[in-house]
Order: C-alpha cells, then sequence, then structure tokens
C-alpha cells in the first residue's frame, strides 16, 4: 500500500483555511464568524498533525493539543462576550457593532 | 604705556556710562544720571589727554599703533580682528571728539533739564560717543563700519527722542533709512576692498596699495570703483548731494543732539573716512574729481537753500551741509589736510553756534522762527557775544579759526596739485552766501525790535552749565585756527607738520605744482584778501537788509517770487524723492512683496502644509470606520502580504 | 486506488463540502452542524495519520464540548437569518479575491516541496509502539510548563465567562 502524501493533507489545511478566511470576511453573524475561526484553527491542526506525522515526532501533536485547550478557552469568553453584545445591540450584525470609530 | 596698551578703555568709559544710565537711571535723580553720563565722557577726554601724552613719546618707527584685542569673524580667509589704530589723524579726531563731546553732555544738563526721559537721553548720548570713538579709532573697515552704522543708530534714537511727535519719529526713520542708501555703496565698498587686497585691515591695505600704479583721469580701475563707493557711503552720512535730505529733518532731535551728532562728529565721520583712505584716493583721480564737485556743488546748493529759511535750526542744519561740502572739496583736491582741519574749527564754530541756537530757544521758550525773534542782544548777552564770535568765525574773518581752514580749502582748489578753479569760483559763491545768511540769522534774531509780544514769553539768559560751554567753544574758535596758520601768516602750521605722516603719499602722487614757492605765497595773500573781501560783501549785504531797510527782503522776496518759493522751499525736494522713489517703493513693497511673496507664497506654503496635513489625516481617519468586517479585511490583506514575503523568501533561499 | 488514499478522498470532500456548506448556511444553526460535518472528518483524518490520541480529543472536546456550546448560544439568542447588511465596501469588493488569492497561494506552494514525505498507515510505528503513552511522556516532562500555563488559562477563561455573564449588578 502506498500512502498518502503529506503535502496532500497540507492542501486540504490550505483550502479549509482558506474557505474559513473566506467566510471570517463575508459572514455577517458574529457567531458564523467565531465558527470560521475555529475553522481555521482545525485546519491549522491538521497541518500540524500531518507535519508531526512527516517528521516522526509527536511534538506536532504537542501542540495540537494546546491549540484545542486555548481554543476552548476562547470559544468560552468570546461567547459569552457575544451574548453581551447581542444583549447590547439586539442584533448579531457585526456591522451593528460599529462603536469603535473616528 | 597704560592707555596704548588698553586702548579699549577709552571706548568701554561711555558705554558703561550708556549702560548704566540706561539699565538703571530711570529712576535716578537728575544729579545721578549726569554724574554718570558726564562723568563717563570726562573720564574718556582724560584718557584721550593721557593717550595723546603717551602717544607723543613714541618713538617714528611705532606710529601707526595698533592694538589687537581679539579675533572677531573668521570665515575663510576673511579675518577681522577688533583691532583699535592710532596715529595722528585718529589723535586730532579723538580730541575733537571727547573734547566737543564732553562739552556738549554739560550744556545737555542745563538743556534738558525739564525734559522727560533725562535717563535715555544721556543713556543715547553716551552710546553715541562710544560708536564714534571706535569709529576714529578703528584699524579696519569693518570696525569702523561697525562705528558707522552705529552713530547711525544713535542718531535716529537721538532724532527721534521725543517719539511720540510724529515728525521727530518720522525724520528718525528719515535719516537712518536714506544714510542706509548711502551704506549700501559702502557695503558693497567693502567687498571690494577685501576682494582686492586680500584684508580689510587699514596697515594691510594701504601697504599693498603704496606698491599699485595710480590710475589716470581717463581709465577708471578696481580703486576707482572702491573709492567711488565708499563715497556714496560718504554722501549719506555726511548729508551730501543727493542724500543730505535728512540733516533738515534732523533738527527735530533736541538741540545738543543737532550741535553734537549733526554738527560736530557724526557728519564729519564721512570726511575722516575719506581721508583715512587717502592712499587709496590718491591714486584715483576720477574719484577725488568727483569728490570734489560733489562737495562744491553741496557747498553752494546749500548756502542757497539756507538764504530763505525761517527756523534757526533749519538755517543752520543747511549750513552744515555747506561746509561738509567744503570739507569734501578740500579732500577732493588733494588738501585732505585742510579738510581735516576745517572738520576741527567747524566742530568748535558750529557746535558753538547749535548750542547757542538752543539757548536762543530756550531763552524765547520753545520758539525757533527767527521772524518772530528780534533785539535779543541786550537780553541775553553772553549768548549774543558766542554766538556772533562763532558767526565771525564761519564767515572765515581773520582772527577767527573759520578763516585760516576756509582759506586754505580755497587756495587748494584754486593753485593746489589737484586745483580746478571752477570748483574755487563755486566755492568763493558759497562763501558769499554763507556770509549773508549767517549774519541775517544774526541781526534776525538780536538786533531790531522784538517782534515778539514780551508779556507772554519772559527772555531769560541760561543757566551756567549752558553758558559755559559757550564760551569754551567761543575761545577755541577764536584761537582755534592759530593751531595751523601757515608759516607766511606768522604760525608754525603745526597742525600740518603733525598730519603729514598721514598723508604723505598725496604730495608724491600728486602732478608737480605749477607755480614756486613764492609765487604761490603771494598768490595765497591774494586769495585771502579775496575770501575776507566776500565775507564782507556779505556781511554788508545783510546788514542793508536787515538792518538798514527791513522792510528790502520782502519787497525782494516779492519781486523774484518764482524763484524766492523755488529756494523756499527747499527746491521741492524732498517732494520729488516722495513722488519719484519712495512711493513707487511703497507700492513696490505692498503689493507685490506684501500680497504675493509674504501673504501668498510664504504664508501659503506654510498654511498650505497644514491644510494638507489636516487633509491627509482626514482621509486616512475614514480607515477607522468601526465596520469589523472592514477590519477583518485589513487583516487578510496583512495575511496575504505576509504571505507573499515569506513565498519570495523561501524562492530566494531554494534558489 | 489503496484503502488510505479513498478515505482520505472522502473525508477530505466531505471535511471540504462541510466547509463550503458553512459559508453557504443562512442560518447559523445549520453553520453550526456543518462545522461538527468539518471536524468529526478531520477526526477520521488524524486517525489516518495515526494520531489517535488527537482523534479521540477532536471528538470529544472539540466537536462534543466546544460545539456544543455554540449551539447553545445560537439556541439562547434565537439567532436567526441574518440581515443583510454591506456596509463596508472594502469587504465587498477586496474581500473574495484577496481571501481566494491567500487560499491559492497557499495551496500551491504547501503542495510542492513534500512530494518527498509519505504519511505509511503502519508507519506509526515510527512514533512508538503507544504513541499515546509517549505522548503524555512527552506533555508533562518536556513540556510541562506550557501545560501548567494552559490550565491557569482556564481558570482566567472561567473568571472572565463568568464576570461577564453576571452583567452589571
Amino acid at each position: 500500500m502506498s500512502a498518502v502524501p503529506i503535502s496532500y493533507y497540507l492542501v486540504l489545511s490550505a483550502i479549509l483555511f482558506g474557505l474559513g478566511v473566506i467566510a471570517f470576511v463575508f459572514k455577517r453573524n458574529i457567531i458564523t464568524i467565531f465558527m470560521a475561526i475555529e475553522l481555521m484553527l482545525n485546519a491549522v491542526n491538521l497541518a500540524f498533525v500531518a507535519f508531526a506525522r512527516a517528521h516522526n515526532q509527536l511534538d506536532g501533536l504537542v501542540f495540537v493539543f494546546f491549540v484545542i485547550v486555548v481554543a476552548a478557552a476562547e470559544a468560552a469568553v468570546g461567547l459569552a462576550i457575544v451574548i453581551t453584545i447581542a444583549q447590547n445591540r439586539q442584533s448579531l450584525n457585526i456591522e451593528r457593532v460599529n462603536l469603535l470609530k473616528f | 604705556m597704560l592707555l596704548l596698551d588698553h586702548l579699549w578703555i577709552v571706548l568701554a568709559l561711555p558705554l558703561a556710562g550708556a549702560a548704566i544710565n540706561g539699565l538703571l537711571g530711570k529712576r535716578w535723580p537728575q544729579s545721578a544720571v549726569n554724574a554718570v553720563g558726564v562723568g563717563s565722557v570726562s573720564l574718556a577726554f582724560l584718557s584721550v589727554a593721557e593717550l595723546v601724552r603717551e602717544f607723543s613719546a613714541l618713538p617714528v618707527e611705532q606710529i601707526p599703533w595698533v592694538k589687537s584685542y581679539f579675533p572677531w569673524i573668521t570665515a575663510g580667509t576673511f579675518h577681522v580682528d577688533f583691532s583699535l589704530r592710532v596715529d595722528q589723524l585718529s589723535i586730532v579726531m579723538l580730541l575733537t571728539v571727547s573734547f566737543v563731546g564732553l562739552l556738549i553732555h554739560i550744556y545737555s544738563t542745563g538743556y534738558m533739564a525739564h525734559e522727560g526721559g533725562y535717563y535715555r537721553f544721556f543713556s543715547y548720548l553716551n552710546l553715541f560717543m562710544f560708536f564714534m570713538l571706535t569709529l576714529v579709532m578703528a584699524a579696519n573697515i569693518v570696525v569702523m563700519f561697525v562705528g558707522w552704522e552705529g552713530v547711525g543708530l544713535c542718531s535716529y534714537l537721538l532724532i527721534g527722542f521725543w517719539f511720540l511727535k510724529k515728525s521727530a519719529a518720522d525724520a528718525g526713520k528719515k535719516a537712518f533709512i536714506v544714510t542706509r542708501l548711502g551704506d549700501f555703496g559702502f557695503t558693497v565698498g567693502i567687498l571690494l576692498l577685501f576682494w582686492t587686497f586680500g584684508s580689510v585691515d587699514f596697515g594691510v591695505i594701504f601697504g599693498k596699495a603704496a606698491g599699485m600704479p595710480a590710475e589716470s583721469m581717463a581709465q577708471a580701475g578696481i580703486l576707482t570703483s572702491i573709492c567711488l563707493l565708499l563715497f556714496t557711503g560718504a554722501i549719506g552720512k555726511s548729508a551730501q548731494l543727493p542724500l543730505y535730505v535728512w540733516l533738515p529733518d534732523a533738527m527735530e532731535g533736541p538741540t545738543p543732539v543737532s550741535a553734537l551728532i549733526h554738527a560736530a562728529t557724526m557728519v564729519t565721520a564721512g570726511v575722516y573716512m575719506v581721508a583715512r583712505m587717502n592712499p587709496l584716493f590718491s591714486r584715483a583721480p576720477i574719484a577725488m574729481l568727483a569728490v570734489a564737485i560733489v562737495g562744491a556743488a553741496t557747498a553752494l546748493y546749500s548756502a542757497t537753500i539756507g538764504l530763505t529759511q525761517r527756523d534757526i535750526k533749519k538755517v543752520l542744519a543747511y549750513s552744515t551741509v555747506s561746509q561738509l561740502g567744503y570739507m569734501f572739496l578740500a579732500c577732493g583736491v588733494g588738501a585732505y589736510g585742510a579738510g581735516i582741519f576745517h572738520l576741527m574749527t567747524h566742530a568748535f564754530f558750529k557746535g558753538l553756534l547749535f548750542l547757542a541756537a538752543g539757548s536762543v530757544i530756550h531763552a524765547m521758550g520753545g520758539e525757533q522762527d527767527m521772524l518772530k525773534m528780534g533785539g535779543l542782544r541786550k537780553k541775553i548777552p553772553v549768548t549774543f557775544w558766542t554766538m556772533l564770535i562763532a558767526t565771525l568765525a564761519i564767515t572765515g574773518f581773520p582772527p577767527f579759526a573759520g578763516f585760516f581752514s576756509k582759506d586754505e580749502i580755497l587756495f587748494s582748489a584754486y593753485a593746489g596739485p589737484y586745483a580746478n578753479k571752477i570748483l574755487w569760483g563755486v566755492g568763493l559763491i558759497a562763501a558769499v552766501l554763507t556770509s549773508f545768511y549767517m549774519f541775517r540769522l544774526v541781526f534776525l534774531t538780536f538786533f531790531g525790535s522784538p517782534r515778539f509780544d514780551e508779556k507772554t514769553v519772559h527772555v531769560h539768559e541760561s543757566p551756567k552749565n549752558m553758558l559755559a560751554p559757550l564760551v569754551i567753544l567761543a575761545i577755541l574758535s577764536t584761537i582755534g585756527g592759530w593751531f595751523a596758520a601757515p608759516k607766511f601768516w606768522g604760525g608754525q602750521d603745526f597742525f600740518h607738520g603733525y598730519l603729514q605722516p598721514v598723508f604723505a603719499g598725496v604730495d608724491k602722487l600728486a602732478p608737480a605744482p605749477e607755480l614756486a614757492e613764492e609765487a604761490l605765497h603771494s598768490l595765497e595773500l591774494q586769495l585771502s584778501g579775496a575770501a575776507v573781501l566776500v565775507a564782507l560783501i556779505g556781511f554788508f549785504v545783510a546788514w542793508w537788509m536787515y538792518i538798514r531797510k527791513p522792510e528790502a527782503p520782502a519787497n525782494l522776496a516779492r519781486s523774484l517770487h518764482g524763484l524766492y518759493t523755488l529756494v523756499v522751499n527747499k527746491y521741492y525736494v524732498d517732494e520729488i524723492y516722495a513722488a519719484v522713489i519712495v512711493r513707487p517703493f511703497l507700492w513696490l513693497s505692498t503689493n507685490v512683496l506684501w500680497h504675493v511673496v509674504d501673504e501668498g507664497l510664504i504664508d501659503g506654503t506654510v498654511n498650505g502644509a497644514g491644510h494638507l496635513a489636516r487633509r491627509a489625516g482626514g482621509e486616512l481617519r475614514e480607515i477607522q470606520s468601526g465596520n469589523a468586517r472592514s477590519y477583518a479585511s485589513w487583516v487578510v490583506i496583512g495575511a496575504v502580504g505576509v504571505t507573499v514575503m515569506l513565498v519570495v523568501i523561501w524562492i530566494r533561499m531554494v534558489r | 486506488m489503496s484503502v488510505p488514499f479513498i478515505l482520505f478522498f472522502v473525508f477530505a470532500g466531505i471535511a471540504v463540502a462541510g466547509a463550503v456548506l458553512l459559508i453557504v448556511a443562512r442560518e447559523p444553526i445549520h453553520s453550526a452542524l456543518s462545522l461538527i460535518l468539518v471536524m468529526v472528518s478531520l477526526a477520521v483524518l488524524y486517525l489516518l495519520l495515526g494520531a489517535e490520541f488527537i482523534a479521540a480529543v477532536q471528538i470529544i472536546v472539540y466537536a462534543g464540548a466546544i460545539m456544543v456550546l455554540f449551539v447553545f448560544v445560537i439556541m439562547l439568542l434565537n439567532a436567526g437569518v441574518e440581515e443583510r447588511t454591506d456596509w463596508s465596501k472594502l469587504a465587498k469588493y477586496a474581500g473574495l479575491p484577496l481571501a481566494g488569492f491567500l487560499l491559492i497561494e497557499l495551496a500551491y506552494w504547501l503542495a510542492r516541496p513534500a512530494a518527498g514525505m509519505t504519511a505509511a498507515l503502519h508507519a506509526a510505528r515510527g512514533m512508538g509502539a503507544a504513541p499515546t503513552r509517549a505522548l503524555s511522556e512527552m506533555l508533562f516532562r518536556d513540556y510541562l510548563f506550557p501545560f501548567e500555563a494552559t490550565s491557569i488559562l482556564i481558570l482566567i477563561a472561567i473568571l472572565g465567562a463568568l464576570v461577564l455573564a453576571k452583567g452589571d449588578e
């Protein structure tokens, strides 16, 4: 059996990351934007695991572990903020959160 | 050798007086201001006297004595040190300036006693003495220029002493600006001087000039240019044609100022400068001729204006311009010694005339119009007699001082090495006019019946501190000429012998005299006789018109109405200047320099820069729109940029 | 076509499809479910790469906790179809080209150099007999400090969430 070349995983990671960026720029719902961020993080995780495999080292996996932990913490706090914003602005449209301007 | 080594003391004394009075004198009583003001000048005079004593003990090789105190300007090859120079010429000037200055300071304590700003007056007067002494003792032309400009500044300050009076403030500005025109020529002359000789020091310049050939009448060279340019500065400072217009207006200043600055010292700076630069002038005959012509023309022109003036000070002002013309005529015909001699005697009798006029004005309670005076002879006798002595001196009656000096000038113009009989004729006619207007002044002021209300004007003699200088100057006007009486009059001609080393080169370069020695002597006697005769003619005409037939002047004025109006209005020169020069300049300044350059260009650039910054900032701040999607897009842009850069670097590394 | 390849392409396709669905969906709840789909397929891919522990953690923590949290919040806020505002000119015109460019560029350059690297399914042995054991040893030995730091991080996150949730009392 021939194995899948690592570059395939990396390309997939790049595609997922790019899609995440597109969603980040285009969607208007705050929660959806947040989910796009999570998608980007996942893409990066995939890249880390692929590289860990490529170099036969476990350091990449350790890093993925930490990324997941941080993503969890960030999701918790971030969603708390989202709730607060939703209560304050009565809307989940990010374009309505526009007070920080000149 | 105290003062020879420390020449600066002579300068420091009046400067200290000016500083102390200026900074501290405001609340002092007049006696304290006097002590500082008069005291500093008397100390300066005493130090000059001591300097003369030390100087006369110097061996010949050490003259001229130059002391350099500190290097002032060093820029490439341009070195100017603050150095002072003492030779016979500067000794004569120092004595004249400091002594006459001292007398006028003493006089001012009386004249200005009831004026406000007393401390300011003495501060400026002391400052003037400082600058004038610097000018006289300068060892290079740049330090001389410092003194030159400084006396101009003090003249402005003192003419406009009563600055709240518009005519006085305007007169001060006029004096400064008109002399500035001449000073521009002077500055260019200094530049040419440096460019030609590589130094501004007199010793170096004269040494190099001695090796240069004389230029001819046919062709002007660099020396002629330098001399003409320097002379334009003298035209301004010494009020010759065409830059004399400021001197009559300068009479707005207090009378002691007119006496000191505009008769005895500042206006003579031009003559001193020409005499000092005689090695250059002697090698530039065209320049000498120009000096002589300007001097003679001014002497005559100004005398004509003086014939018709009503204000006593204005008559004396035009007389000063005229006498300065005589001094330049002397220098122009190569008789530098005669010019300086006349400068000295003029300081005596013109200073006396102004001080006496001030005494008259003081007695009349401020009246300056002679047609409102009259019959003052018995009421203010001391003033009368001193003024009469001064008049005799200025008109050239023997044995008073003016006779010897004026006579010598006319003789040199007639028969000297650079003689020009036309110029002599002009000088002779000017002498007639001088005699006439001076005696007119005396007769109108002191003789006849009073033409004023004796009840409202209490004519009183001046206090002693004003009369004493008058008497001293009268004595000097009498005996002052005897210093230089030529041998055949019985004198030793001490003066010319003394100054001989300074003017040594002149005789060498002069064309040989046409006549032999004895023939010259008899010629001189004849010319002297002519000069005295001419003075007597003036006296008689004045006596006729103002004593014998007092209605004659009015009749004459009526019959020569057109000419009279022209002369009384000073040939409308001021009006012509205003229209031809002043108004176009004002238009140029306002419309071009102000509106276009200053407001448009400079303000426009500065304000424009500000507006640009503002607009740019305004545009840029719109980036922070508050819209998070925009921010997200910017983040993506940044990410793209970074990845592109990484790719580029990676490609380069792989290659 | 060997099994790993097929598996790879199937689940990669699912992942990409899920990501596209996330973009395209109009309701946020649909986007959340798509994201869960992506995560699950990624977990399978991790298994393919021999990282079993990470795959498990992915399912349990990421898909099982974080995404559940997202779903809770969506339901709490009753997030519906979002209104279509586009007040940002920059995002409207430059967003897609730039993001697309980023995608293509990354994909292109990542595709090239690792041609020699392969992942063998059974090369999991190269990572040691029990990679999970080795992973935990590494975690508690070499990366102990970051481990403890993340625990503090979690503590701070808890505090932050508490504070934010309390509001202005």
